[in-house]
């Protein structure tokens, strides 16, 4: 997941940052030996990536037990077709998409907007984003045990915090969709914010300062210089953000996982995503072909989702 | 080989560019105050950790709350301990995290070698191959893979969980980018001239200018893979758990005690949290470098 995040972040943002890229200058020493060098990577992915996603789709269109992984029934696409009918993994979808939009959106305006106070000149700017990364160093694990007793129902931090503004005890781990959706997004927000700010801040950094001097001749203020050159020169960036929060909103299991203590995702399931619904089928109803089955389509929704929120950014972009 | 050195060092670095440093806008009061804002809401929960974590239940269930440190800390630990072998879970993750460190930073080093400054048949496409398996979510594969495992009767062994990271994609991309600009060609291709082999090329030449990437790389996939989680939840079990798996099992309790849980939490973040701080600033270069260099 991590990885993903920081690979994207170099391929995408990369493409801003130096209009002078120089193109690489190989040594003359063109050996066979090089192929020695990259072949670990290509061999470990095609073991440990490669086939076994190919295989999935060929494991979905059978019957496998957890408990017998060596039988195989072919029962064709019956596992795709009784998905679709599936009230469980049609809520998990939508669960899925709104968690990721309540977790996504706010994380990354607030980021951009972190980013931009960060590249003023300042006292402590390394203190300030080293702290900041801190949640991102914290494991998803701690970090949703931690939340957990900070939404606890009767001494919780927050339920304190709120009855000072006259709001009853919440019991967040069973509250209605929204409001314990709201409580499992903001663990997202809180571990993924800082990180989006460097990244962003990084983009921020590699644009030309000329850029803001000329727009500063022509007049334009501020907030106009953020909204005319900084957005459309972090396009990109923003670009290569929005599509990895959208893969890792696919990928969401600890949270909703250890927020409410079981695979269930709240007593009605208000919380339970595509990932937890895989590993419940997979792991606790031992339903591995089915949950093979679960896995290939959320491939291709994350590639959809992927596809949209791209197309989204772009035409935002355009005309802000 | 010395020439070849002591030429490296006298090669002038690359300077990066300055950015918008210098002229940059100098922050106002409005800057510092939201700044100092999101700083206290990163770390209060952390902080907050440590509040639960000293008290008993009993002080915690008071109104108005407690808000600082007190001293039940260790017994709570202690009690932490009891329930879940949280120690030997940290050791297993120190083994299971390095192996992966060693086996990524090595593997990564050398192929980002060859793709920066190799000559060689298909390098971008392979390059460009790499780059495109990071598009593929990792979690989908896992029912094949605990498949696998299974056959080999490797379920509840830890080499189950290190095999499959022993490279990243990020590593590759990383390293490549670092020694395209860092690295420079002339300096190869001198001991070439001399007769070395491109190992040898690598090892003596090399491996010394990338060593700052290196460590860059080795601390951010020591933490990545000292907080996974899914896949090894999936293989282990709270007998022979990495760290996450073995919190996440203490936390999963008959009786969930909160002081006891976040006095395990903090025994299995805290240590890593201050070497974080301590190397924060590499850290904070890497992740930055890692989203610009191009």
């Amino acid at each position: 997941m991590t990885a993903v995040r920081e690979a994207h972040a170099g391929v995408l943002a990369g493409t801003v940052g130096h209009p002078r890229k120089r193109r690489p200058r190989y040594a003359l020493i063109g050996s066979k030996a090089a192929y020695l060098y990259v072949a670990p990577f290509f061999v470990v992915f095609a073991i440990f990536g490669l086939y076994p996603l190919l295989y999935t789709g060929w494991i979905s269109l059978h019957d496998v037990s957890l408990l017998n992984i060596n039988k195989m029934t072919w029962v064709g696409f019956h596992n795709y077709t009784s998905l679709w009918t599936n009230h469980f993994f049609l809520n998990a979808l939508t669960n899925t998409i709104t968690i990721g939009i309540i977790s996504a959106v706010p994380q990354l305006l607030m980021a951009l907007g972190i980013a931009h106070l960060l590249n003023y000149r300042m006292k402590g700017s390394i203190a300030f984003r080293i702290a900041m990364l801190m949640p991102y160093a914290t494991s998803v694990v701690a970090t949703t045990l931690i939340f957990g007793e900070l939404y606890s129902r009767d001494f919780g931090f927050v339920n304190w915090f709120l009855h000072f503004f006259g709001v009853e005890p919440i019991n967040w781990v069973n509250a209605p969709k929204w409001q314990s959706q709201l409580a499992v997004a903001s663990i997202v927000i809180w571990r993924w914010t800082g990180y989006n700010a460097l990244i962003y801040l990084a983009g921020m950094q590699a644009i030309p300062h000329e850029l803001y001097e000329a727009a500063a001749i022509d007049g334009a203020n501020r907030w106009q210089q953020f909204r005319k050159i900084t957005i459309p020169s972090l396009r990109p960036t923003i670009l290569f953000t929005v599509v990895v929060s959208t893969i890792g909103s696919m990928q969401m299991f600890a949270e909703p996982y250890l927020f409410g203590s079981g695979t269930n995702g709240g007593g009605n399931g208000q919380y339970q995503t595509l990932t937890l619904y895989l590993y419940q089928q997979g792991w606790q109803y031992n339903h591995l072909g089915f949950a093979a089955a679960v896995a290939w389509t959320m491939l291709v929704v994350c590639l959809v989702l992927v596809i949209i929120n791209a197309m989204l950014t772009n035409a935002r972009g355009r005309r802000g | 080989m010395a020439t070849l050195e002591q030429t490296i060092r006298t090669v002038p670095r690359r300077r990066r560019r300055s950015s918008a440093a210098g002229r940059q806008l100098t922050a106002g009061p409005f800057t510092y105050i939201v700044l100092i804002l999101v700083t206290v809401i990163s770390v209060f929960p952390l902080y907050y950790t440590m509040v639960i974590g000293s008290h008993t239940n009993s002080e915690m269930a008071k109104s108005p709350p407690p808000f600082s440190v007190n001293t039940s800390l260790f017994d709570n630990m202690r009690e932490a301990l009891k329930q879940q072998p949280l120690f030997r879970d940290i050791l297993n993750s120190i083994f299971v995290s390095g192996m992966i460190t060693l086996g990524t930073v090595a593997f990564c080093t050398l192929s980002g070698f060859a793709f920066a400054k190799l000559r060689f048949r298909g390098n971008k496409i392979l390059f460009g191959l790499t780059l495109g398996t990071t598009l593929i979510p990792p979690q989908l594969g896992v029912i094949p893979l605990y498949m696998y495992m299974a056959k080999l009767g490797w379920i509840h062994h830890l080499q189950a969980v290190i095999l499959p990271n022993l490279v990243s994609a990020f590593g590759v991309f990383f390293m490549r980018q670092y020694l395209v600009n860092a690295m420079p060609t002339e300096l190869l291709e001198a001991g070439w001239v001399d007769g070395a082999s491109t190992f040898r090329i690598f090892r003596t030449i090399v491996l010394p200018i990338a060593r700052p990437a290196m460590a860059v790389l080795a601390m951010l996939t020591f933490l990545f893979a000292w907080n996974d989680f899914f896949w090894p939840l999936l293989v282990l079990n709270s007998h022979n758990a990495t760290v996450q798996v073995g919190l996440a099992g203490l936390g999963q309790g008959y009786i969930p005690q909160q002081n006891i849980i976040m006095a395990g939490t903090m025994l299995c973040t805290f240590p890593l949290l201050v070497v974080f701080v301590v190397l924060g600033k590499q850290i904070v270069g890497g992740i930055m470098q890692g989203a610009v260099k191009g």
